[in-house]
């Protein structure tokens, strides 16, 4: 016989139960499903061709332009450096490791519009090095390369965060069972800790260039909003907005929509072979320990 | 191999390439650029500072971040308790997408979050006119920016307390009910206890996410001077006047109170991590 779940001591009467359900959903709908639906409702409202038109004029594809070029620069860096601090941390034992990892999270507690101050305060023109940057006739505030700063600032932390705590998960038995057996050093990151590794660092990936894309605030202040040529896509959903062209903002604003979207799935996804890894690394050092 | 106490030595090749490299990019893309709002302040003078941070519009623009925060993230962590306990807990149809919605405002960018909302809450939007008859203005007020900031604060709570909640152990619970406590009383005595440590952190984190953002608000918000701007739009607003030495000192208010919080939040996970082996 099947026990009735409402008897049971350890759970709810069933009011409370469908009670809770319903002020959860109802929540979830409306802080985040009625916002997503409007996106894509409001980028339609005036039609596909409308929106077709909002998403391949000159100034929009100029802004997605720029987003993939900051994208595909702030990424890269910020994986070689996730690689790096997570082997110098989870490799070897020594003194601040702590100051040292609360510090790489440092760029998640400063607000954005502050990680775009810092670097006019140092390359804007009465900045530290705005006169020289000035007679170099070399630009950093007001171009692409503050914009690239400022991402890869706000983005900063996001590979090394996935990567330190599996990788002190996992130990350092097989790296060592590698070089006794005579791997050189770039030899056992590549065979041993590389595939170990791989889903965390895609996860961490993801999560970076997503956020790249999306950044609002730092780049804002960087840019100087210069049509086609320092506006990424969320600058210039921006200015549509501002100019009351609601449809073509919303459209723009869709593509961002979905490439969250997109995140969100892959992040699903790759959760269940992140959770994989540690289980894996746990049952590793419990055997050895 | 020199050992001065720094390091414990190991046969792994590639310490101080790494960590050389490591500490070199934490400078230059962090710690240095960080540390010319501390340096810029210092050569400004006491007088100046004072009045670039305690003016009457810059003193609106805290009370109003500090309070839509708090009352922000205090709304997050009841409702994220319930959207946590909901996900581990129950079984319905749609309980999987429900999880995987919770992280969207970490995934949609500020300022698509920021029109949306506006979008919904103005007088003739899909939820704004079903408040307009009873008076009640969201977009362009005060409501607005809790709003948005709620919805920034959202997974906060919810992901930091769903792992404790999972990890639960049901003997716990069984044990109460047969030593006769009903749900409420196990609820409070020996669930929520576990939960705190976490649900604490969870408030937190929403807190301070919610003091440093922007995109999502100034849309919503309306920008009124003394009414509805926050403190990091003025930061901004400082920035486009050209007055560099006023948005610094805002911004190492801001500063300060982020660094406070970063802190408190490391304590409370420290506590929670004891808590949890001391178990």
């Amino acid at each position: 016989m099947r026990t009735d779940p409402e008897v049971r001591p350890t759970t709810e009467p069933r009011v409370l139960r469908y009670g809770l359900i319903a002020v959860a959903v109802a929540f979830l709908s409306l802080f985040v499903v009625m916002p997503l639906i409007a996106v894509f409702a409001q980028a339609l409202e005036k039609g596909w061709s409308v929106y077709w038109a909002a998403i391949t004029e000159p100034d929009a594809l100029a802004a997605i332009r720029l987003t993939l070029v900051a994208t595909g620069i702030a990424v890269p860096l910020n994986l070689v450096f996730g690689l790096a601090a997570a082997w110098a941390i989870a490799r070897f034992q020594f003194r601040g490791k702590n100051v040292l990892i609360t510090l790489i999270d440092l760029p998640f507690a400063v607000s954005p519009v502050i990680a775009g101050l810092i670097y006019v305060l140092i390359f804007g023109a009465q900045g530290w090095f705005g006169p020289w940057l000035d007679r170099h006739d070399f630009k950093i505030i007001f171009a692409v390369p503050g914009i690239v700063l400022a991402t890869v600032f706000v983005t900063f932390p996001f590979v090394a965060r996935e990567l330190i705590p599996l990788m002190q998960a996992q130990g350092t038995e097989e790296e060592e069972a590698a070089l006794v057996l005579g791997a050189g050093g770039w030899q056992i990151f590549r065979r041993v800790t590389l595939p170990n590794i791989k889903w965390s660092l895609l996860y961490g990936v993801i999560l970076c260039a997503a956020r790249a894309m999306g950044e609002f605030g730092a780049v804002s202040v960087v840019s100087g909003h210069i049509r086609g040529e320092t506006n990424t896509m969320p600058l210039h959903v921006e200015i549509l907005y501002n100019e009351y062209n609601f449809a073509a903002a919303f459209a723009v604003a869709s593509l961002l929509a979905l490439v969250a979207l997109v995140t969100l799935g892959a992040k699903r996804l790759l959760e269940r072979k992140v959770r994989q890894d540690y289980a894996e690394a746990a049952a590793t050092v419990g055997l050895e320990g | 191999m020199p050992n001065q106490g720094f390091r414990r030595a190991s046969i792994l090749p590639g310490f101080w390439p790494t960590f050389g490299f490591s500490i070199l990019y934490l400078s230059l893309i962090v710690l240095v650029p960080l540390s010319a709002v501390f340096l810029k302040t210092a050569t400004s003078s006491w007088s100046h500072f004072w009045g670039a941070i305690a003016s009457p519009g810059v003193v609106a623009s805290y009370r109003l971040s500090f309070g839509a925060s708090l009352a922000a993230a205090a709304v997050n962590a009841v409702f994220g308790l319930v959207v946590a306990w909901v996900l581990v807990r129950y079984r319905f149809p749609g309980k999987r997408l429900a999880d995987a919605l919770v992280d969207l405002p970490f995934a949609l960018p500020t300022a698509v979050a920021g029109i949306a909302l506006t979008s919904l809450y103005t007088e003739n939007g899909w939820i704004g006119r079903w408040l307009a008859p009873f008076g009640i203005r969201v977009a362009f007020t005060r409501l607005g920016v809790f709003v948005a900031l709620v919805f920034i604060g959202l997974p906060f709570v919810v992901r930091s307390v769903q792992p404790v909640l999972e990890d639960v152990d049901p003997q716990l619970e069984e044990a109460a009910a047969s030593l006769g406590a009903g749900r409420w009383l196990t609820f409070v005595r020996v669930v929520f206890p576990i939960l705190r440590p976490a649900l604490l952190t969870g408030f937190a984190m929403a807190f301070a996410r919610a003091l440093g953002e922007y995109g999502s608000v100034i849309f919503i918000s309306g920008n009124m001077p003394m009414r509805t701007e926050i403190t990091p739009l003025l930061i901004v607003t400082r920035l486009e006047q050209y007055d560099y030495t006023g948005a610094t000192a805002i911004a190492l208010v801001m500063l300060v109170a982020s660094f406070a919080l970063l802190l408190t939040i490391n304590l409370l996970e420290w506590r929670s991590r004891r808590y949890a082996e001391a178990a």
